[in-house]
């Protein structure tokens, strides 16, 4: 039996503007978290993990984050990835609003 | 001021030009991000959270208003129009995108400013006391030893490569307030017999493991500077520990061999090595002085600035906290607080700072500074212009009257910018400013040093905060751990831990039953919260933190 594995979407920065992106089904970056694709299987996850890290005129620092699948979409788990997901919490810079 | 000469001007633009085309060989897929990382490194670019990163270095935190009203156009041109300066007296764009980047070195370098070793294992950019050149109490200004030492380290090819970064402080005053005692190195102008020369101080530094620096030479003659921190640099180039990155400043060094270890090396390398200084060090040493002669001071009454004194009570409030004494007794110091109540400490937007800029000119014989604790002073103000000058920053949200206090805290980026961060710090200050500035408390507390760090890496000073904050990760959630009686100067010590963290809802009630007790304990209202703190000792105030706890221990 396969360890219980946790959901998982792969985020970077994207290498022209530093922004915030997640990896698309097919492999392309979505600055909309909604938009990413869930790997719930490890094995896979590994192999996403590595093709998009070969991405490197695209995408910069590849990992892994946990995530959790909501009625109303997508929630990373840990609160570094909302920050991530909004931009700072001391100025209202856009992304908040997104 | 310093002005570059050909060769300074000559190598920045020689090496901005590398860079413009090590960032198009790194956007074409030339070079590979683990190529490129070390070479933008070397120019001060970071990746953080939700962008790039640009660290630009203020030298000595001494800038005049043209280089001001080009950071500002920088943050208007090509960041989200504001700037963060830091307690390394660097300033921050936390926005530039990567093609940009060369236009911005550029930018910078038309001014005799650059991101060069702001980043990685070199001497680092050459701090000093922020009221250098100004300060009553200043035995003689450190800023020319300041840049000596930085043309010195600058591209010096044996400090390039060093086990981890390294970092040095001037201070020309008794009154330290270039938090010398937690440098890599610490330099204190001090006279003997006469004579002035350095009380040379190593191994200080915060961080993962937080020391107070030791004093490795009484007095070393200034003839010495040079040859004598060549030789501290290179022991330590040899003994510093490269296989742990967590152990390998001066400061582990130092604590692992022995001061009296690395003194005895110290001096035998520099035995070996003063030679080799013939003396070029001290014709660029006599080059460099005269570029930070006084201001010609004007004559002028200060009659204006004694009617607005007793007149108005708003610019009194901040004439008494914002305004430190001048050697010269018409001038005042006055330090423009970025630290609004509620406002992120250390950014200031570009109108703000163009104003600023503004006013150096105008009323402050051209020169600015920044200081370690996120604040920017107009050394030389002559005191019938400090009206005008609070006037004007009034229009700007830059007259707040809290320089010392609650609210002047520093804190680092922490979780909203930086990728290290383990909980964020900024949103903790504005509400601690906001908070206190309601209660209208913050005057009567007096002096009180308060920094916040968004992790262990202390990049906002908590270890030397009278409170110390520090933001960790618990299990997925912001925790906040207390630190009572650190301090950052000539009497420099590492704030004691209290007890568990609180979250970020229960900090700041935290805090207010602190400061309660303080207000309680204290002898006199002039007694500040670190005096009472090491008269008392830190049982009532533990006591203040966890009521419950002191419940329990009154119940058994
Ligand atoms: C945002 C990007 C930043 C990164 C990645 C960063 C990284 C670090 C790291 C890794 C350390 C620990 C070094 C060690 O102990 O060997 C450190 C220390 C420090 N940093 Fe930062 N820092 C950042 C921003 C800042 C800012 C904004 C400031 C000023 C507000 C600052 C000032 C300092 C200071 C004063 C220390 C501790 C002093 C010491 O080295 O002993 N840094 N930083
Ligand atoms: S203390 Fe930590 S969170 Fe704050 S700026 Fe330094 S590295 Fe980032």
């Amino acid at each position: 039996m396969a360890r219980s594995f946790s959901p998982k979407i792969v985020t970077a920065n994207a290498l022209i503007e530093g922004d915030v992106i997640y990896l698309c089904a097919d492999d392309t970056w979505t600055r909309d978290l909604q938009s990413a694709d869930v790997i719930t299987d490890e094995t896979d996850a590994d192999v996403r993990l590595i093709s998009a890290a070969s991405q490197t005129s695209v995408a910069v620092g590849v990992y892994l984050a946990d995530i959790e699948l909501h009625p109303d979409g997508l929630k990373t788990k840990h609160f570094r990835e909302e920050f991530r997901k909004l931009g700072p919490s001391n100025y209202f810079h856009g992304k908040q609003a997104g | 001021m310093y002005k570059y000469n050909d060769f300074d001007a000559g190598f920045v633009a020689e090496r901005n030009k590398q860079f413009r085309a090590q960032v198009q060989r790194r956007i074409s897929g030339a070079l590979s991000e683990d190529e490129f990382k070390p070479l933008r490194l070397m120019n001060g670019l970071y990746l953080q959270l939700h962008a790039y990163m640009l660290r630009v270095a203020v030298p000595y935190g001494t800038l005049n208003s043209g280089q001001m009203h080009q950071l500002a156009n920088i943050a208007q041109r090509w960041d989200k129009g504001y700037g963060h300066f830091t307690t390394r007296q660097n300033i921050q764009f936390n926005w530039p995108k990567l093609p940009d980047v060369p236009d911005i070195l550029d930018a910078l370098a038309e001014l005799e400013m650059h991101a060069i070793q702001t980043s990685g294992n070199t001497v680092r950019n050459v701090t000093a006391d922020h009221l250098s050149g100004a300060a009553a109490d200043e035995l003689e200004d450190p800023r020319p030893y300041a840049e000596l030492i930085r043309q010195w380290s600058t591209d010096h090819p044996e400090f390039q490569f060093l086990p981890r970064k390294f970092k040095i402080a001037v201070s020309g005053s008794a009154q330290d307030r270039a938090v010398t005692r937690a440098h890599d190195i610490g330099l204190r102008l001090v006279e003997k017999n006469g004579e002035t020369g350095f009380e040379v101080i190593v191994g200080g530094g915060l961080g993962r493991t937080p020391m107070i620096g030791k004093i490795l030479r009484a007095f070393l003659p200034k003839a010495d500077l040079l040859p004598y921190i060549e030789a501290t640099i290179s022991v330590w180039n040899l003994l510093g520990r490269r296989d742990n990155k967590y152990k390998s400043r001066i400061k582990i060094t130092v604590h692992e061999h022995g001061i009296d270890e690395i003194s005895k090396l110290v001096e035998a390398r520099f035995k070996e090595l003063r030679p080799s200084f013939n003396g070029a060090d001290q014709s660029l040493f006599d080059h460099i002085k005269p570029a930070f002669a006084a201001p010609a001071y004007k004559q002028h009454s200060t009659e204006l600035f004694e009617q607005n004194y007793s007149n108005d009570p708003v610019f009194r409030a901040w004439v008494d906290t914002n305004v430190m004494a001048h050697q010269n007794v018409d001038y005042g110091i006055a330090t423009i607080s970025l630290k609004a109540h509620g406002q992120t400490p250390g950014d200031a937007s570009a109108e703000q700072m163009h104003l600023i800029a503004d006013l150096a000119e105008r009323y402050g014989h051209d020169e600015i500074r920044i200081s370690h604790e996120q604040n920017i002073v107009l050394p030389h103000v002559h005191k019938s212009d400090l009206p005008a000058v609070h006037a004007s920053l009034k229009t700007a949200q830059l007259a707040t009257a809290n320089i010392g206090l609650i609210s002047d805290i520093i804190a680092c980026p922490g979780m909203d910018y930086c990728a290290l961060a383990t909980a964020r710090s900024i949103p903790i200050a504005q509400q601690i400013a906001t908070r206190f500035d309601e209660l209208k408390l913050e005057h009567d507390i007096g002096e009180l040093k308060l920094k916040i760090s968004g992790c262990i890496n202390a990049c906002g000073h908590h270890h030397v905060g009278h409170i110390g904050i520090l933001g960790l990760d618990r299990a997925g959630v912001e925790n906040y751990q207390i630190t009572l009686g650190g301090d950052a100067t000539e009497t420099a010590a590492i704030g004691q831990r209290t007890g568990p963290g609180f979250s970020a809802d229960d900090l700041l009630p935290a805090l207010e039953r602190l400061i309660t007790a303080y207000l309680d304990l204290r002898s006199e209202p002039k007694e500040t919260f670190l005096q009472t703190y090491r008269r008392v000792g830190a049982t009532p105030f533990k006591a203040a933190l966890y009521p419950e706890r002191a419940v329990r221990a009154n119940a058994a």
